[in-house]
């Protein structure tokens, strides 16, 4: 399935990396305002959708560099790999770790365990949704 | 201790990697981890002496009480040191017997595996962790049975067991449970310690029930025995492991462990004799009528059994003293004489005893060894099972009840027993010489030292009684008993009424023996016609039985109609729900109506159009766009709630679903109206039926309030605890991350699924 209208073409170009980069931007900030891992999870995929739309499943394949089951595999592994301060330390699983990574000015960067497992949570919606799509659109071609 | 217990499991996981290195020394060099094994229990033997029982402490899941904690005393010792013991030379053994197999390597992983549940089983403290160990041993022996995978039969005769034994095994489960609510501890060393009357309990009679299906099934007692003579499909090694110090003593040694908790009720002491003395007889009587070497080995394992089971039915401290002389007695002789069966076979080339003869000028060491251990099979002096034959007489004598029945019935499987011994020891070995399908010579030095030893060994024990006596078997009748016990072990006892039985059921057995030939067709032909009404034809009923009712629930429930697997979901889950908010609430709602504003009056009549046009519509892409309102329509309410983050996340779900199901859209077929009107109005009803309830839930949840909100928790703790402002998200990846962990999981299994269902779609479109 591949569109060849030029509308579809270069809105696709203009608005899917702009979405890409809000689907990261919902992913931080989500922590403090609406957002997190799951929405930007979603927003993601829709960018991709969109792409796919535009100009078909190959090329969509191929911008997103990695198989979208191995995206799911990570986003596991990620979510996974967040318990492991807790486990070291003998807390309960999942028990939340800080770290404020001192930035230039007198900012902060605010990393966590949390944010790790988000990370994790947003490539697993990522690579659910892509599967499903790009299979579906592939079953036709 | 823990490492003793868990050495083998972890010796198994390299156990591949040794093979290659090792080639075909391979039993050799597993052999020294039993080996070391065994000198590790002997050395702890000093401590029992002095101590009576050791307990060695750690914490597993101390949450939830659930410890490895381990109990050495004279009972689990001696137990501990068989199977390591005769492990030691049945991994030697095996390494010979299955030399050049190409599954050597797998074989040698389940094997140590099996010898290291069994070894936790027998050392648990905790009933929890010990029943662990006790699946653990069906399902290694599943795999053992089972291992020649490529045979039919064998792959039978392993399910047949692990049914059984599994059965057995759930119910022992319910036992346990019981057992523990009763003793108030889930350990134990603490349950045999403490001086509750446990026979008086209310749950007294269905503890002891469960706990003796499990074991019954394990040690083969009658009507559970059939699966044990069919494990023969196992290699050898296996069988001789399986019979003479593991998995059918699993059962055994956990009638002795409960023995001083449960042996006081009534119960226990008569279903043990009963079913033990059944055993004991059938076992016997089977043995001798068959004619493979292995099938007779293996029912005089039942008649072991059932006399064991005896024994600790009648409890007194003679019985449990010969109880354990038994054990010790039979699992020497029967490791050795299985091992010689295996040897025979893999020599000669059959495993029918009516078809060899004179093998004793091929074989002589093997001849000599088979000699040895027979005549502590059939209980004949200097052999320790001498000594086991006359203290059971003896204590079947004494016994408080039925002393003449259970008297009668082992003297007359004593009577089959030494023609049994007869079988596999003169008849292979003596005679004229019979053509065998292979020419026999000497089987090879790692198929004969195990039998060696454990021949010799019998002997010893037989000659110095005391030896074993004053180190363990005093102790451990000790442990069965509940209190210490005096034993007096000696060969000689003078002529007493034990030794003219023994006398009088040597010579009526020596009689059998020599009529065996004429007797066989006779006792074929009874037992053909009896096989037809015995257990295991009722355990095939059993079988062929649960294929039905599976065919038939399949045919009705899961009959591919994935209307009607909605149906019955959501009438079911609705039906009970609506029950519960019912008979627990009743009908008093209150509906307030006063405060809502216009807007929501609109997307209210926006989500019920929209929904009735979706159930109405004939046109799928219409139904499509009007389920994507109703979800923009619920995102909208969302957001007006004031709960963006479900809003957005609504919104985002209904966009994907849309785009999903536009690119299934086309492949779908006509859209065609396949029910009748009955199961139209049939589905709305239960739709409405649905919908309503759902409402009246989610009314009657604004009313009542069970327990505290925990959003209150949540709202002042997001930022303090979680340094987040966004409570939605902290739930999700903090508070209750675990269940986010969990919820990603399923998505991906969901992905996978589909992802599996369309490709494979796809490759059978290419081979049409």
């Amino acid at each position: 399935m591949k569109s060849n209208t030029l509308i579809l073409h270069t809105a696709a170009l203009f608005i899917m990396p702009l979405q890409l980069m809000f689907s990261v931007f919902l992913l931080f900030r989500g922590h403090d305002e609406p957002g997190g891992g799951f929405i930007g999870g979603l927003v993601a995929s829709g960018a991709f959708v969109l792409y796919a739309f535009a100009f078909g499943a190959r090329k969509t394949r191929s911008i997103l560099r990695v198989a979208p089951r191995d995206l799911l595999a990570a986003g596991l592994l990620f979510a996974i790999a967040s318990t492991i301060p807790a486990f070291l330390t003998g807390q309960p699983m999942l028990t939340a770790h800080w770290w404020e990574l001192p930035l230039p000015g007198d900012n902060y960067l605010k990393l966590s365990t949390p944010l790790i497992f988000d990370i994790g949570v947003y490539a697993a919606v990522l690579g659910t949704i892509m599967t499903f799509v790009m299979n579906l659109m592939e079953s036709d071609e | 201790m823990l490492l003793a217990v868990l050495s083998g499991f972890l010796l198994a996981i390299v156990t591949p990697a040794l093979h290659r290195i090792t080639g075909r020394y391979i039993g050799w060099t597993l052999a020294i981890l039993p080996a070391s094994l065994t000198a590790y229990f002997a050395s702890l033997i000093p401590d029992i002496q002095a101590n009576g029982s050791l307990m060695l402490e750690y914490a597993w899941l101390p949450g939830l009480g659930i410890d490895l904690n381990f109990l050495v005393d004279g009972l689990s010792l001696v137990f501990a040191l068989l199977i390591s013991g005769i492990g030691t030379f049945i991994l030697i053994y095996a390494g010979s017997y299955l030399a050049g197999h190409n599954y050597l390597a797998r074989f040698f992983v389940i094997m140590l595996s099996f010898m290291a549940s069994m070894l936790g089983l027998v050392l648990s403290d905790n009933l929890i962790t010990l029943f662990v160990f006790w699946e653990l041993t069906s399902i290694t022996s599943y795999l053992l049975i089972g291992f020649n995978h490529e045979d039919v039969e064998a792959r039978k005769c392993a399910l047949q067991g692990l049914f059984v034994t599994a059965a057995g095994g759930l119910t022992l489960m319910a036992g346990l449970i019981l057992l523990a609510i009763m003793g108030d501890s889930y350990s134990l060393s603490e349950i045999l310690s403490s001086d509750m009357a446990l026979h008086e309990h209310a749950f007294y009679t269905a503890a002891v029930i469960c706990i003796l299906a499990g074991t019954f099934t394990k040690s083969a007692q009658v009507p559970f025995h059939f699966w044990l003579p069919n494990a023969m499909a196992a290699p050898t090694p296996v069988s001789a492991f399986l019979h003479s110090a593991t998995m059918v003593k699993a059962g055994i040694y956990l009638m002795a462990r409960l023995n001083p908790s449960l042996g006081e009720g009534e119960l226990w002491g008569s279903a043990l004799m009963l079913f033990g003395a059944a055993t004991m007889v059938t076992g016997a009587y089977r043995a001798f009528s068959s004619t493979g070497i292995k099938n007779v080995l293996a029912y005089s394992t039942i008649m072991a059994l059932g006399t064991l089971t005896m024994l600790i039915g009648v409890g007194t401290e003679l019985a449990l003293t010969a109880f354990i002389c038994f054990l010790v007695a039979h699992s020497l002789y029967k490791g050795g004489l299985f091992m010689i069966a295996g040897a025979l076979d893999h020599e000669t080339g059959t495993k029918d005893i009516t078809r060899m003869g004179g093998l004793r000028k091929a074989m002589p060491v093997t001849a000599a060894i088979t000699c040895l251990a027979a005549l502590s099979l059939a209980g004949l002096p200097p052999l320790f099972g001498f000594i086991a034959k006359e203290l059971l007489f003896e204590s079947l004598l004494d016994s408080p009840l039925w002393s003449a029945g259970l008297t009668t019935a082992a003297v007359a499987a004593a009577i089959l027993i030494v023609g049994v011994a007869g079988l596999v020891a003169i008849k292979p070995f003596f005679g004229q010489v019979v053509n065998t399908p292979k020419s026999p010579h000497e089987a090879p030095f790692g198929m004969l030292v195990g039998p060696a030893v454990l021949s010799v060994t019998a002997l010893v024990f037989g000659l110095a009684p005391f030896l074993p006596e004053g180190a363990l078997l005093q102790s451990a009748a000790g442990s069965v008993k509940g209190v210490p016990v005096e034993t007096y072990l000696a060969l000689w006892h003078g002529v007493n009424l034990p030794l003219i039985l023994s006398i009088g059921s040597l010579l009526l057995g020596l009689a059998l023996l020599f009529r065996w030939s004429r007797l066989q067709p006779a006792l074929y032909a009874i037992n053909t016609y009896a096989a037809r009404f015995g257990p295991e034809a009722g355990y095939f009923r059993f079988m062929e039985g649960i294929t039905i009712v599976a065919a038939w629930q399949t045919r009705v429930l899961q009959n591919g109609v994935l209307g009607l697997y909605l149906l019955l979901l959501v009438a079911v889950t609705f039906g009970l729900t609506g029950y519960t908010l019912l008979s627990h609430h009743g009908f008093n709602l209150t509906l307030n109506l006063g405060d809502s504003h216009f807007y929501e009056w609109g997307i209210a009549l926006l989500l019920v159009v929209a929904a009735i046009f979706a159930c109405t519509t004939h046109s799928r892409l219409g139904s499509v766009a009007s389920m994507g309102v109703l979800g923009f329509g619920v995102a909208l309410t969302f957001i007006l709630f004031s709960a963006p983050d479900l809003g957005i996340t609504q919104l985002l779900v209904e966009t994907l679903t849309v785009i999903l199901l536009v690119l299934v859209l086309f492949k779908l077929p006509e859209f065609t109206n396949l029910s009748s009107p009955f199961e139209r109005y049939r589905d709305l009803a239960v739709a409405v039926f649905a919908g309503g309830v759902m409402t009246l839930l989610i009314l009657a949840a604004l009313d009542i309030q069970y327990f505290e909100s925990i959003s209150s928790y949540y709202i002042e703790n997001s930022a303090p605890l979680a340094y987040g402002r966004n409570i939605v998200n902290v739930i999700l990846v903090d508070f209750r991350a675990l269940d986010t962990l969990g919820e990603i999981f399923v998505l991906s299994l969901a992905a996978l699924g589909v992802l599996s269902m369309i490709k494979l779609r796809a490759e059978d479109q290419h081979k049409l």
